[in-house]
């Protein structure tokens, strides 16, 4: 057997389902074996949007997600999809070819030190030196990529040990142990115990949730815990989603681009659980001042965020699921905070903000995205790009049983069409909504073709406004309205890129008859295309 | 606040560049840092010193600790451990400070261990502080050239 068929092998014995990525000589060895297998693969148009995808079917299936593309230019191109999964602790394999063993160092053609470059975005990377490596380096890749906090693991591969014979007959690893990695999973009992008395002791609790609450599977626990001892929640932006909308318990994102009154409920609570968040600057504005007049307990898989960006703490190391699973057994007494969730209900109307209604011509913004999300199936999947999009997709669209998903860290624009593949290809059954910017959509636009080629039907919704609405609006309040690098001229007549690549299209100018035309445009399961004029001056507040 | 890491790694290729770069992808400062094998050969030492705020110290640890490639890691102040630098300094000498120059030397334990007619390498193996403080003694002899290793620690046997 050689190195090609091995690692093919090896992806098997993981349940890979699919592999997104790009052709190259480098990797080529691998995509001939790939033919052996009935593992799917499909050819992205440009390789940075095949790390978006499999961190989408990350996302969606709970499982690994896995891209593969040649060496040099195929392998950089990749680098801003491995840190935008970083930044959201996504679990990926990306697999790159490499130049012969013999000549790396040598700036031969293509080449290029990948495991170098992408130090700071991977949990880990190897270079694989040796063909009877291969078992043993993806065991370990697949456990550390979906252990403790999650994340992306790169594996370089030169060609000749693709090519190479293995000495002994393929043996995958059955388990695996590493000396120098043991991610705490189980949380310290006495920590416990020590959160379930101060909750109980808490007049006004509170539990911020983040990405990590989605990345441990522990949603439900996380309400189960919340219901029984009536502790409001809020969430930061990737945490959307772990409440529903209309939980009487929920109130809303966080942060800069949160709600007031979401704000105001985590100011003056006195006790505060920051579950599964990293308590970063767009979440928190000021993390230093959080934990005055509160006691403040952080609960992350990761000890490192532990202390990170806020002061003193109550530390409780673990996954989210197994350490809510244990609070739930352990905690005895239903707590009544009544009073508290009815002053948040209050905050909430009195802090209510009306927009300013859009101009005649123009799509508003808000009314659009509340009668799209109503509109959508219960379980759907709504898939939000970076800009204006991304903070008015936080602020209405209203969550029912589905995922909302986003590069919250890194906000890296273009993720939501490659993103939105992956996640389609995770569930094909489930609906999935596409809502981005003209900007963004200009980024992404060629992975068209690849979803017509493998029949992936996503419904894209393009706010076209002209501008790169995000920074503009910045630049209205920091420089005066002197526009600089924000106006984008010359963008393409969506009817005909729609056409160009066999997709209905609908366009949208206006607020009257908005629920009937999104009810068509969702009425099927076929790729589409709904272009929705935005006011180029509206803001996000 | 000074502070030492003692910090067992896998010894494989490119575990030395993850370490420094951790540091500097994080603003940490690095004072010194010394690579070498331990009795394990697939283990390798890393000393590492540091300075920052209490923050930034256990940061720094945990950060470490993340890091696959690390399987151990030991904080200590100076106070804790044991700590030592090797130092050679080439200097010029002449018939006037010849003595002088010795007298130093045995003030502080240092060797001669190189010579010619108008220059000398001494090695002082001592800490950091005393390092500097022979490098004073010598300024009004023209250093030059010095080379110093950096901070290797162990924490006393009484801490253990």
């Amino acid at each position: 057997m050689i190195g090609a068929e091995a690692i093919v092998k090896c992806l098997e014995k993981e349940n890979t389902e699919v592999i997104f990525g790009y052709s190259g000589v480098a990797i080529d060895p691998f995509w001939n074996k790939i033919l052996d297998t009935d593992i799917k693969t499909v050819l992205i148009r440009t390789e940075q949007n095949a790390a978006h995808c499999a961190s989408g079917y990350a996302r969606i299936s709970g499982k690994v997600g896995v891209c593969a593309v040649t060496s040099g230019p195929g392998a950089t191109n990749l680098i801003t999809g491995i840190a935008t999964a970083y930044a959201d602790s996504i679990p990926l394999i990306a697999i790159t070819g490499q130049v012969n063993s013999d000549m790396i160092g040598s700036d031969v053609f293509q080449e290029a030190d990948i495991t170098g470059a992408v130090e700071s975005f991977v949990k880990y990377s190897y270079l694989i030196r040796d063909v009877n490596d291969i078992p043993k380096v993806f065991k370990e890749a697949f456990y550390i990529a979906s252990t403790g906090r999650k994340g992306p693991v790169l594996i370089d591969i030169p060609f000749d040990i693709q090519t190479a014979e293995l000495d002994d007959k393929f043996v995958y690893p059955e388990t695996i142990s590493m000396r120098s990695y043991k991610p705490t999973v189980k949380g310290n009992m006495v920590q416990i115990k020590k959160v379930i008395k101060e909750v109980e002791k808490a007049k006004r609790p509170i539990i911020c949730v983040g990405g990590g609450v989605h990345l441990s599977g522990a949603t439900k626990e996380l309400v189960k815990f919340a219901e029984l001892n009536d502790v409001p929640v809020v969430s930061t932006m990737m945490g959307i989603g772990a409440m529903p909308d209309d939980h009487p318990l929920y109130f809303g994102m966080v942060g800069n681009n949160g709600k007031a009154f979401a704000n105001r409920a985590m100011n003056e609570s006195d006790l505060l659980l920051m579950v599964g968040a990293r308590v970063a600057d767009r979440a928190v504005n000021r993390p230093d001042l959080i934990t005055e007049n509160k006691v403040m307990i952080h609960i992350d898989v990761d000890p490192a965020e532990i202390g990170k960006n806020v002061g003193p703490t109550i530390p409780l190391v673990g996954d989210i699921k197994h350490i809510f699973t244990d609070i739930l057994e352990n905690d005895d007494h239903a707590d009544n905070h009544s009073d508290w969730v009815e002053t948040l209900r209050r905050y909430r109307e009195e802090m209510r903000t009306d927009r300013a209604p859009a101009a005649e011509g123009y799509v508003d913004p808000e009314i659009f995205i509340k009668t799209l999300s109503r509109t959508m199936k219960n379980d759907a999947i709504y898939v939000a790009d970076v800009g204006q999009n991304q903070i008015w997709s936080c602020a209405y669209h209203i969550v029912k049983h589905g995922r909302f998903l986003t590069s919250g860290g890194m906000g890296t624009m273009g993720y939501s069409i490659p993103a939105a593949m992956g996640a389609k290809i995770a569930d094909p059954g489930r609906q999935v909504v596409v809502v981005v910017g003209d900007g963004a959509f200009q980024m992404s636009m060629m992975e068209l073709a690849t979803m017509r080629q493998y029949g992936i039907r996503a419904k894209i919704v393009v706010m076209n406004n002209g501008f790169l609405g995000m920074v503009r609006e910045h630049q209205h309040y920091a420089y005066n309205d002197n526009y600089s690098m924000v106006e984008l001229k010359g963008d393409p007549d969506l009817s005909y890129i729609s056409k160009a690549y066999g997709m209905d299209y609908t366009k949208v100018d206006g607020n009257s008859d908005l629920g009937k035309t999104l009810e068509e445009f969702l009425s099927n399961d076929d790729l589409s295309l709904m272009e929705v004029m935005v006011d180029p001056m509206a803001l996000t507040r | 606040m000074k502070r030492i890491y003692s910090v067992l790694v896998e010894n494989r290729a490119g575990v030395l560049s993850k370490v420094a770069g951790l540091f500097s992808r994080r603003n940490f400062n690095i004072d010194s840092m010394v690579v070498g094998e331990t009795a394990d050969k697939a283990v390798s030492c890393m000393t590492i010193v540091s300075t920052g705020d209490e923050r930034t110290i256990e940061q720094i640890e945990k950060q470490l600790n993340k890091k696959i490639d690390v399987i151990k890691v030991k904080t200590f102040k100076e106070s804790m451990s044991i700590n030592r630098e090797l130092m050679l300094i080439k200097v010029k000498y002449n018939k006037e400070n010849r003595r002088d120059i010795m007298e130093n030397c045995q003030i502080m334990n240092a060797q001669i261990v190189d010579m010619s007619k108008n220059m000398m390498i001494i090695q002082i193996c001592d800490t950091s502080d005393r390092i500097e403080l022979f490098i004073e003694m010598l300024k009004s002899v023209s250093i030059v050239e010095i080379a110093r290793t950096g901070t290797v620690a162990l924490t006393k046997c009484k801490e253990q």
